[in-house]
C-alpha cells in the first residue's frame, strides 16, 4: 500500500510539471503583453517597456522563465502580480475559500441527489419512473450552466422573490445554495446516469439473487450488497469531477457575481497577469491529481478484490 | 473475414444516414449480422434516434442555408422602431415572431443565423479531436512500451488542464477570434478522452486471434492498424465522440457567453445570451430564446449519441 502510494506520487511529478509547462507556454508563448496591458491607453516609450520587461524577467528566453518559475514554485513562491505588486499566493489565498465552499456545496449536492436519483431509476430499469428520470438528466446535461443559472435567477429571484440575484461580497452559506445547485447540475445528471446503469446491471447479478434468497432485508440488500458493487464507476467519476467543479465554478461565479477564483482568473486574463493565471491553474491541477490518487485508493476500500502491492 | 465485415461496417452507417439503404432487408435469416448492421437495425426503430436525427438535419440545413428560414438579416438593427419589441407569437417565421433584442434586431433571424457557428464548431472540433485522439490512442495502445509511456503521460498532462480554463487562456491571446481560432483551441485541449478510449480499445483488440493471424501471414503494421484494428476498435470511440459533440457546442456557447469565444460580427447564440443578460428582468425572452436554441441543439446531439451507444453496446443486449 505504502509503496503503491509512493509510486503513484512519483508518477504525478512528470504530469504536474507537464501541465504547468503547458499552461505556462499557452500564457507566455502566445501573443499578448502584460506590460502593454498595464499601460493601457497611455503612451509608453519603448525604452521604458524594455526596462520594465528586464525588471520582471520577461526578456529572458521562455525556457529560462519557466525554470525560474518552477524553482520559485518549489519554494512556495508563485511570483507577484505585475499590476498590484501583491504576491500571487496571497491573492489566491484571498479568493480561494469562497470557491472551495461553493465547490464543496456543489459536490455534496451532486453526491446526495445524483446517487439517490440513480438508485431510484436503476432499481426499476425501463420503468416509466426510470425513463422519466433519464429524460430529466438529459435535459439537465443539455443546459449549459449559464442557461440554467439565468433561468434559476429569473424564477427564484425575479419572479418568486425568494432569493437575491447576486450574492453579497461575503456570502453566507444560504446565499451560496442557488449557485451551488447550478454548478452541480451537470455532474449531478452524470452521476445519476452512471449510478442508474451500474445499479441496473448489478440487479441482475448472482450475488443479488443469493442475497434475496437468503432472506436478507431489502434495506440491507440495497444498502450494502448493491451499493458497494455499484459505486465503483461512480466514485471514479466523482474523483475527476472535483477538478471539473472547480473549473466550472469560473462560469457560475461570473453569473452570480461571486468574487472567487473564477473572477480572479477573469481579471488576470484581461490584464495578461501570467503569474496569477498559471498559479490558479497549477492549483487546479494539484487538486485534480490528488483526487485521482484518492479515487484509486478508494477502489480497494470498495472492492476488497483489488489489492495494491 | 474480419476485413469484409469491417468494410461493410464502416460503410453502413454513412449510407444509412443519407438515404434508406437498398440492403434494408438485412442479411438472410440465420446469418449473423455484423455489429454495425445490428446497431442500424435497432436504431431505425428507436423513436429517440429518429427525433434527434430529424432535429440534427433541421439544424444542419439551417446552418447551411439560413436564408431558407427567414428573409430578415440578423445584423439589421432598427433601434427606433424595434427596441425590445415583444414577440408576436402568432406571426410564425416572420421577423417579429420572436421579438427584437436590445439593439432592435430580429431575434428569430439571429437565432437562425446563429446555428452556423455552433454546428460548425461542434462538428469540426469533434472530427479534429477524433482523428488526433485515434492516432495517439492507437499508437500508444498498439506499440506499448516506451511509446505508450510517453504518449499516455502527454495525454495525462493535457487531461489535467481544466478544459474551459485552458481554452480561456489560449483564446484571450488572440485579438481577432474567428470560428477557426475557437475550433483550434478547443481541439488542442479536447482530444484526451478519445485517446484514452481508443488506447484501451486497441489494447483489448490487438490480442485477438485475427490480429495475430494477420501478423503471422506477414501483413504490414500499417495494414494491421488500418484494416484490422481500426474498424474493430472504433465503436467505443464513435460513442464518445457523438456524445462529446453536444458538449463542444455547449462549450462554444459558454466561451462566447463569457466574451472570450466568438466575437461580433459572427452571430452566435452565446454572444446573444451574454448581450441580453442585463435585460433579464424586463425582457426575459431576449435571453431565453437563444438559450433554448443552445439547449435543444445540445439535447439533440446527446440523444443521438445516447441512441448510438445503446445500439452499439453489446452489454445492453
Amino acid at each position: 500500500m505504502g509503496r503503491y502510494v509512493a509510486r503513484r506520487l512519483l508518477q504525478m511529478i512528470p504530469v504536474f510539471i507537464g501541465s504547468t509547462l503547458l499552461v505556462f507556454l499557452m500564457m507566455y508563448a502566445l501573443p499578448g503583453d502584460p506590460v502593454r496591458a498595464l499601460a493601457g491607453e497611455q503612451h509608453v516609450d519603448a525604452a521604458q517597456i524594455a526596462a520594465m520587461k528586464a525588471d520582471l524577467g520577461l526578456d529572458q528566453p521562455i525556457w529560462q522563465q519557466y525554470l525560474n518559475y518552477l524553482g520559485n514554485l518549489f519554494q512556495g513562491d508563485l511570483g507577484n502580480q505585475i499590476g498590484t505588486q501583491r504576491p500571487v499566493a496571497e491573492v489566491i489565498a484571498d479568493a480561494y475559500p469562497i470557491t472551495v465552499r461553493l465547490a464543496i456545496f456543489a459536490f455534496v449536492f451532486t453526491v446526495v441527489a445524483g446517487i439517490s436519483l440513480g438508485i431510484i431509476a436503476g432499481l426499476k430499469a425501463e420503468s416509466l419512473r426510470d425513463r422519466g428520470l433519464l429524460g430529466l438528466t438529459l435535459v439537465l446535461i443539455s443546459m449549459p450552466s449559464f442557461v440554467l443559472g439565468f433561468l434559476v435567477q429569473y424564477f427564484f429571484a425575479f419572479q418568486l422573490g425568494i432569493a437575491k440575484p447576486n450574492v453579497s461580497l461575503e456570502p453566507t452559506n444560504t446565499e451560496l445554495i442557488m449557485p451551488a445547485i447550478v454548478l452541480a447540475s451537470l455532474s449531478l445528471a452524470y452521476v445519476a446516469r452512471l449510478t442508474r446503469t451500474s445499479v441496473a446491471e448489478n440487479m441482475r447479478a448472482d450475488y443479488m439473487r443469493t442475497a434475496v434468497a437468503k432472506g436478507l432485508p431489502r434495506r440491507r440488500i440495497i444498502g450494502v450488497h448493491l451499493m458497494r458493487n455499484s459505486l465503483i464507476p461512480v466514485v471514479t467519476f466523482l474523483g475527476t469531477d472535483i477538478g471539473a467543479l472547480m473549473g466550472g465554478a469560473i462560469v457560475t461565479e461570473g453569473i452570480f457575481n461571486i468574487k472567487g477564483v473564477g473572477s480572479l482568473v477573469f481579471e488576470a486574463l484581461a490584464k495578461r497577469e501570467g503569474a496569477t493565471v498559471v498559479g490558479v491553474v497549477t492549483l487546479l491541477v494539484i487538486v485534480y491529481l490528488a483526487c485521482s490518487l484518492l479515487v484509486d485508493l478508494l477502489y480497494a476500500v470498495l472492492d476488497p478484490r483489488i489489492r495494491y502491492a | 473475414m474480419p476485413d469484409t465485415t469491417a468494410l461493410k461496417g464502416t460503410d453502413a452507417p454513412a449510407t444509412a444516414v443519407d438515404a434508406p439503404p437498398a440492403t434494408d432487408a438485412g442479411p438472410a435469416p440465420g446469418k449473423p449480422r455484423s455489429l454495425w448492421s445490428d446497431a442500424w437495425h435497432d436504431l431505425r426503430r428507436n423513436p429517440l434516434f429518429l427525433i434527434s436525427m430529424a432535429l440534427i438535419l433541421l439544424l444542419a440545413v439551417m446552418s447551411i442555408f439560413p436564408g431558407l428560414f427567414t428573409s430578415a438579416s440578423p445584423r439589421d438593427a432598427n433601434l427606433a422602431e424595434h427596441y425590445l419589441q415583444h414577440p408576436n407569437w402568432g406571426h410564425f417565421f416572420a421577423p417579429d415572431w420572436l421579438g427584437y433584442d436590445g439593439q432592435g434586431r430580429s431575434i428569430y433571424a439571429r437565432v437562425v443565423y446563429g446555428a452556423r457557428a455552433s454546428i460548425t464548431v461542434g462538428v469540426v472540433v469533434t472530427i479534429a479531436v477524433t482523428i488526433t485522439g485515434l492516432v495517439i490512442g492507437m499508437l500508444a495502445g498498439y506499440f506499448g512500451g516506451w511509446i505508450d509511456t510517453i504518449l499516455s503521460r502527454i495525454t495525462d498532462v493535457f487531461f489535467g488542464v481544466p478544459f474551459i480554463v485552458g481554452a480561456m487562456v489560449i483564446l484571450t491571446s488572440f485579438e481577432q477570434r474567428s470560428v477557426w481560432v475557437v475550433i483550434l483551441s478547443m481541439a488542442f485541449l479536447g482530444w484526451t478522452s478519445i485517446a484514452r478510449v481508443a488506447r484501451g480499445s486497441v489494447i483489448t483488440i490487438k490480442q485477438a486471434d485475427y490480429v495475430v493471424a494477420a501478423r503471422a501471414l506477414g501483413a504490414s503494421t500499417t495494414r494491421i492498424l488500418t484494416r484490422h484494428i481500426l474498424p474493430n476498435a472504433i465503436a467505443p470511440v464513435i460513442v464518445v465522440a457523438t456524445i462529446a459533440l453536444g458538449g463542444y457546442i455547449a462549450a462554444e456557447a459558454t466561451l462566447s457567453f463569457l466574451g472570450i469565444g466568438l466575437a461580433e460580427p459572427t452571430v452566435s447564440w452565446g454572444i446573444d445570451v451574454s448581450a441580453a443578460k442585463d435585460q433579464l428582468r424586463n425582457a426575459p425572452y431576449v435571453l431565453v430564446i437563444p438559450s433554448v436554441m443552445v439547449s435543444i441543439t445540445v439535447l439533440s446531439f446527446l440523444m443521438f449519441g445516447d441512441a448510438v451507444r445503446n445500439a452499439l453496446d453489446p452489454k445492453m443486449r
